[in-house]
């Protein structure tokens, strides 16, 4: 049965042959599953024909491509024409002046808080999963989220015509709510937090027959993360990094990043070398965290308590495989407080001009951290992912960035407060140093 | 009175194709016995070969994921809602 689906697959040009349990490898065909329901719940994960992609692909193949994740389209888990957004193929920036203020000597920042069209690196997943849950004949899509899935899946739902209803906790951010509504989707704001919002979403997936980008849908999308992986080695001139920093929520992206780089490898587009895998968390979420510095193979979950929003899952479903992950490569997994975090998106926006939100944040500020503890070698070429944009949370930094300055339209009253300007300026120089 | 169980879709196969269930049980250990009883084979899918839940699976006792209470051992009561839940990724 699954040979005959696969082949069938195949038959329509997609490189995709079917699903397979993460655990145990049991075969399943390309539906809309996400669980080993006959073996063991392990998540499913979607295989590919690395001979074919292999056959046809190449660096120059894929520069002629668009520039955006559908250039990689042989990698990704769809049959017929994409959904596409123009989303992906977003900035690498060399940071050079916070790599000189950190003491690093080559450091990138993936910018996806400029991604396309919801600034975040979900527009990614959420290409691919409403692609294949056009596929898969669904009109009504839909997903459990902290906010920046809900912006995605309520956009791109609007632009392929899918209806969409969306479940977020009720306490997210205003700019959240806001990019969620302005789509016009049906939007619950469930009271609780975000583990209780997604079993909540897993019992409405049991019934309705919807296509949630993060339940049924789920092997789909998260192939979408992979293109993060992809594009950092194209934009490092067909080279792998030395160390990669990325923000641990379920867990997801950064083991499909590592998918990414080792698909890569496997199809000859880029030669091996050890890349190291960090991962930041949040203090007042973070499992995986705790999990690293215990030794421990399993996660015991949480209940979420910190700014960092966008990352604050409790009970992470691909933590195992991130633990592994971190372990494997001689990475690490860390976790900064609240503060720490918001100083993390003043670093990146002093001295790099990107404006990220918390999530980014935790990603600066553990980068700090880490290099501040000898965990990252100055040599190492490193990467920092940065998965969102600061303009949605706003909150975060209120009060904390200072006011303008209040003048009238006039030069004497410029003078005035430039006069303050300086000295403040002075004044604080002054007691620094001392 | 005894305690319900919502069963997710993968699972009502073994049901047939009930969503809940009643059943008398003390914990959560008693319900997954109580459950193998009545449809057989459906202890095998929720617990390893030790009898310890898959690490993909997350049991919920009134909401509350038993990880927080008292794992297998959680007291149960009438009239509980006891959820049986797939992993799922997010963000």
């Amino acid at each position: 049965m699954t040979a005959t689906i696969a082949s069938s697959v195949l038959d329509t040009g997609a490189t995709f042959t079917g699903l397979r349990c993460r655990e145990c490898g049991q075969g399943y065909p390309p539906g809309a599953k996400h669980v080993c329901e006959d073996v063991c719940f392990g998540p499913l994960e979607v295989s590919y024909d690395y001979d074919e992609i292999r056959r046809r692909v190449s660096r120059r193949q894929i520069e002629a491509g668009p520039a955006s994740i559908w250039r990689y389209r042989d990698f990704l888990p769809v049959v017929g024409d994409p959904v596409d957004v123009g989303t992906g193929f977003t900035p690498l920036l060399k940071a050079d002046r916070l790599a000189r203020y950190l003491g690093l000597e080559a450091l990138y920042i993936k910018n996806d808080g400029v991604n396309m069209p919801t600034l975040s690196f979900k527009d990614r997943v959420v290409s691919v999963a409403l692609t294949r849950a056009r596929e898969l004949g669904f009109s009504t899509v839909s997903c459990a989220s902290t906010g920046n899935l809900a912006n995605s899946t309520a956009a791109i739902a609007a632009h392929a015509g899918l209806k969409c209803c969306v479940f977020i906790p009720s306490d997210l951010e205003a700019g959240k709510v806001l990019g969620t509504l302005v789509y016009k989707p049906t939007l619950m704001a469930v009271r609780g937090n975000y583990d209780q919002v997604n079993r909540l979403c897993s019992e409405v997936a049991n019934t309705h027959g919807w296509g949630f980008v993060n339940i049924n849908l789920r092997p789909y999308y998260a192939e979408g993360s992979k293109t993060l992986g992809y594009e950092v080695i194209e934009q490092l001139g067909w080279q792998l990094p030395d160390h990669i920093v990325a923000p641990l929520a379920s867990g997801s992206l950064f083991t499909k990043i590592r998918k990414g780089f080792n698909e890569f490898i496997k199809t000859g587009l880029v030669e091996e070398r050890p890349v190291r895998f960090s991962g930041a968390q949040a203090e007042g979420c973070s499992p995986i965290a705790q999990a690293f510095e215990a030794g421990r193979d399993f996660i015991s979950p949480v209940k979420p308590d910190t700014i960092a929003k966008s990352i604050a899952i409790g009970n992470p479903a691909d933590g195992p495989y991130a633990l592994d992950i971190a372990r494997e490569t001689g990475g690490t997994i860390t976790a900064v407080n609240d503060q720490e975090i918001v100083e993390g998106i003043q670093l990146l926006a002093e001295h790099e001009g990107v404006f990220t939100e918390t999530a980014g944040g935790t990603t600066i500020a553990v980068l700090r951290k880490l290099v501040m503890a000898g965990r990252i070698e100055p040599s190492e070429r490193t990467v920092a992912y940065i998965t969102g944009n600061g303009l949605k949370t706003t909150e975060a930094v209120t009060g904390v960035v200072g006011e303008p300055h209040l003048i009238d339209a006039q030069l004497a009253s410029f003078d005035t407060a430039w006069e303050q300007v300086q000295m403040l300026q002075h004044a604080s120089l002054n007691g620094g140093a001392g | 009175m005894a305690v319900q169980v919502l069963i997710p879709t993968p699972l009502q196969k073994f049901t047939a194709n009930e969503a809940c269930v009643a059943l008398e049980a003390g914990d959560v250990n008693a319900l997954i016995e109580g459950l193998e009883g009545r449809f057989p084979g459906l202890k095998a899918r929720l617990c390893d070969d030790t009898g310890k839940l898959r690490r993909f699976l997350n049991i919920y006792v009134n909401s509350e994921d038993i990880r927080f209470l008292d794992n297998q051992t959680t007291a149960l009561r009438d009239g509980d809602e006891v959820s049986i839940v797939p992993a799922v990724a997010g963000g």
